[in-house]
């Protein structure tokens, strides 16, 4: 398995307690998405912004959670066999986790460069598969990790913190 | 300076396609142009108003998720009605105009740089 990390270095001292298995979220949110399914794609995002935005979330980190979330959405649906979006809110913090059933990203520095797209022409006609998904996730997330490889599933955690 | 969309309607020639939202309290203060959904989500603000020609039912999700408050469609582009129902539904005002993407853009650009 290749990684991608990105870590505002804000939070670079929030690393290990992030990706701790033994705390648990106040609010947990799963999705099912499913493959070329543009219709229902982003209904998870839309709930994480709604909920988040109870908790009085300032509006600038909400359309930052919901840039992340729906990009990733799409992603699932436009280039995997569906997977699933668990949102895992804690009190000052998001941690969405975005975890599919392959075929896997064969070189993820190819991913990550903007411009760059296996998108095919369905996804494109939707607009979508401009090669911006993955850097605009980047560009919202204080931490990125992308775990995938070729014939494997991929893992993607998005992290973004409410202060 | 900002401009409510209610203005907007009366000096372009703009059909209203959710006419039961408030189009007077809504206020645009700048606009984005561009059909790549990811582009919009990337670089448009809130309180822009999105040009577009793009009438999938994502254009909907993406003005939500980003905070657009007003897509136009150019050239009388006109969506499905299920497309309207979900704009209604979140509050985004759609309107329609048979001006190209440029000129409307560029029309509204100088009612909102004068």
């Amino acid at each position: 398995m290749a990684e991608y990390i990105k870590v505002n270095p804000m939070y670079q001292d929030r690393i290990e307690e992030v990706f701790q298995t033994n705390i648990n979220p106040e609010i947990v949110l799963e999705f099912e998405i499913h493959e070329n399914d543009f219709v229902n794609s982003g209904k998870g995002s839309a709930e994480l912004k709604v909920t988040i935005k109870r908790l009085g979330v300032d509006p600038a980190i909400m359309r930052k959670v919901a840039v992340a979330a729906y990009e990733a959405e799409i992603n699932i649906t436009a280039h995997s066999r569906g997977g699933v979006m668990t949102s895992n809110i804690f009190p000052d913090y998001v941690h969405i986790v975005f975890q599919d059933r392959g075929p896997g990203i064969e070189d993820l520095s190819k991913a990550m460069t903007p411009g760059f797209s296996t998108a095919t022409d369905l996804v494109r006609e939707m607009g979508f598969g401009a090669g911006l998904g993955l850097p605009n996730i980047e560009r919202n997330s204080d931490i990125m990790k992308l775990d995938s490889a070729k014939n494997e599933s991929t893992k993607l955690d998005v992290i973004i913190f409410f202060h | 300076m900002a401009l409510s969309v209610q203005t907007l309607i009366e000096k372009i020639e703009i059909t209203n396609l959710t006419p039961d939202l408030d189009t007077s309290k809504t206020v645009i203060e700048n606009g984005y142009v561009s059909d790549l959904l990811s582009d919009v989500m990337g670089s448009a603000q809130e309180n822009q108003i999105w040009i577009t020609i793009m009438r999938h039912l994502n254009t909907i999700a993406v003005a939500s998720m980003t905070g657009i408050p007003v897509i136009i469609f150019a050239k009388d582009i006109i969506p499905e009605q299920s497309v309207i129902n979900k704009a209604r539904e979140e509050g985004i005002i759609l309107l329609t105009s048979p001006l190209t993407v440029f000129e409307l853009a560029g029309k509204i650009y100088s009612l909102l740089k004068v």
